[in-house]
């Protein structure tokens, strides 16, 4: 998989890398995995797969048992953790914003944090809600006024604030209805091509890994089971893969390799 | 109503004591306040502590108030004064429920927001007084609410100790056996009662977020 020869220009490198709860139960076991700059990396499993474990780990919510987790090419334990989370966006399920900021200091909350003047993240702010698709109206509300999709698109905005290299996605699109999460999906595929960030999208829905990933890491009880590109997802003969494969039904879209 | 005569009679003296009762209580809120609220952020945080934390607050609230008062009265410059006897063993009251708000306020913050909030990252200074201070300030005062309306009740016992307060009236019915004068000092500190629960409600839905 690895070549040493041409190393490949990476964002984001797993180098067997264990995480043990305090208990001793492990829920990732030896994970040898690459990110490459400006590519989507989809991680694709069920529930307690490991997936949002190994999300974690990047931006040292959580810290790796053993091995190494590396970004742009330094361990993250040797990251400074706030500069290090700052260079990397996050966003999770609509649950994530804060109830009691309007939706223009959500989303100005990193540049705030970082510093920028006012006047700049007020700049930064009505730009990204144009960016995700937003009426610039809504700024000044609350996030319980606005509807899930609305809210969803205000987390990506928010991640997006600083312009950090590397996006990580928990199953951002999760808790929407099938209309607005085929929309938001199409939006993300139009954004990712101008915006050409690293991203790690986390779900446990194939349609959605297939249509938005450059490559898809299948992972079952803490372990990577496939590393493929959905065009080799689809055609694979592994049993695993197949398993899902049958469980999605036929008429699955695949996104177009570049 | 002889009550009515009573209190009409003697109504300097009765805001006189109101004046007292109500310093008591406030003085003591006040540090249970500047106290219980840096210690309850500080349990979230060490979590060894918390438990020891607030076994020792429990233990002091089950201390019989006369009792607390007899406890404190040898120790140096406290027990100089009934005064600052009374505020001591008021605060001590005061600081379970400070602590146990502040506690359960920060704890009741959704985990899901701490998270992003730390994920974007946040300091946990910013952390605590962007995210989690602001979220759980509903609960913490209504942890302020309790102690305020525990302490109302409470100060009356203070008279016992000379502290003053509108306690005195009370005592000194008893002794009398004179509903009056009882009464000249339970309305006035069931008044105080109901005004500080029905002010600090209305501030804890005030800040309580929708």
């Amino acid at each position: 998989m690895h070549d040493a020869a041409s190393p490949r220009d990476l964002a984001i490198e797993f180098r067997d890398v264990a995480y043990r709860l305090d208990n001793g139960r492990e829920l990732l076991h030896n994970l040898d995995l690459q990110v490459e700059r400006g590519e989507t990396l989809v991680l694709l499993g069920r529930s307690g797969s490991g997936k949002t474990t190994t999300l974690k780990l990047i931006n040292r919510l959580l810290e790796a048992s053993e091995g190494d987790v590396l970004v742009e090419g330094q361990p993250v334990r040797s990251w400074d953790v706030i500069r290090l989370r700052r260079k990397i966006g996050y966003v999770i399920q609509e649950i994530g914003l804060f109830p009691h900021f309007t939706i223009e200091r959500n989303i100005g909350l990193v540049p705030q944090i970082d510093n920028w003047p006012p006047e700049r993240v007020h700049k930064r702010v009505r730009e990204l809600l144009k960016i995700v698709g937003l009426d610039s109206d809504l700024a000044a509300r609350y996030p319980r006024e606005l509807s899930g999709g609305q809210r969803q698109r205000v987390g990506v905005a928010r991640a997006l604030a600083a312009d950090p290299p590397i996006l990580l996605m928990d199953e951002p699109f999760g808790a929407l209805d099938p209309i607005t999460r085929a929309e938001l999906q199409r939006e993300f595929l139009n954004l990712q091509q101008r915006l050409q960030k690293t991203v790690v999208f986390v779900t446990h829905d194939l349609r959605e890994a297939l249509l938005l990933g450059n490559r898809i890491a299948l992972m079952e009880t803490g372990r990577l089971m496939a590393l493929l590109t959905p065009e080799e997802f689809v055609h694979s003969s592994e049993p695993i893969v197949t398993a899902y494969l049958e469980a999605f039904g036929t008429d699955l879209q695949v996104r177009r390799s570049h | 109503m002889k009550i009515w005569q009573f209190i009409v009679q003697n109504y300097t003296q009765i805001l006189d004591l109101t004046l007292e009762h109500l310093w008591l209580v406030l003085v003591s809120t006040a540090l249970a306040v500047v106290v219980g609220i840096p210690v309850g952020i500080l349990i979230t945080r060490r979590p060894l502590l918390n438990k020891p934390v607030l076994g020792i607050a429990n233990v002091i609230q089950t201390i019989p108030s006369l009792a607390l008062f007899g406890f404190l009265l040898p120790a140096p410059w406290i027990g100089a004064r009934a005064d600052r006897l009374a505020i001591l063993a008021l605060t001590l009251y005061a600081l379970l429920p400070m602590i146990r708000n502040t506690y359960a306020g920060i704890k009741g913050v959704d985990h899901a927001i701490i998270e992003a909030g730390r994920g974007m990252g946040m300091t946990d200074r910013q952390l605590l007084w962007q995210v989690e201070l602001p979220l759980s300030l509903g609960v913490i005062v209504a942890g302020v609410r309790v102690a305020t309306v525990i302490s109302v009740g409470l100060a009356t016992i203070a008279a016992a100790i000379g502290a003053g307060g509108l306690g005195e009236f009370i005592f000194r019915g008893l002794a009398m056996v004179n509903d009056q004068v009882i009464l000249a000092g339970a309305i006035p500190a069931a008044l105080m009662a109901l005004a500080a629960d029905f002010g600090l409600g209305w501030l804890e839905k005030r800040l309580s977020p929708q």
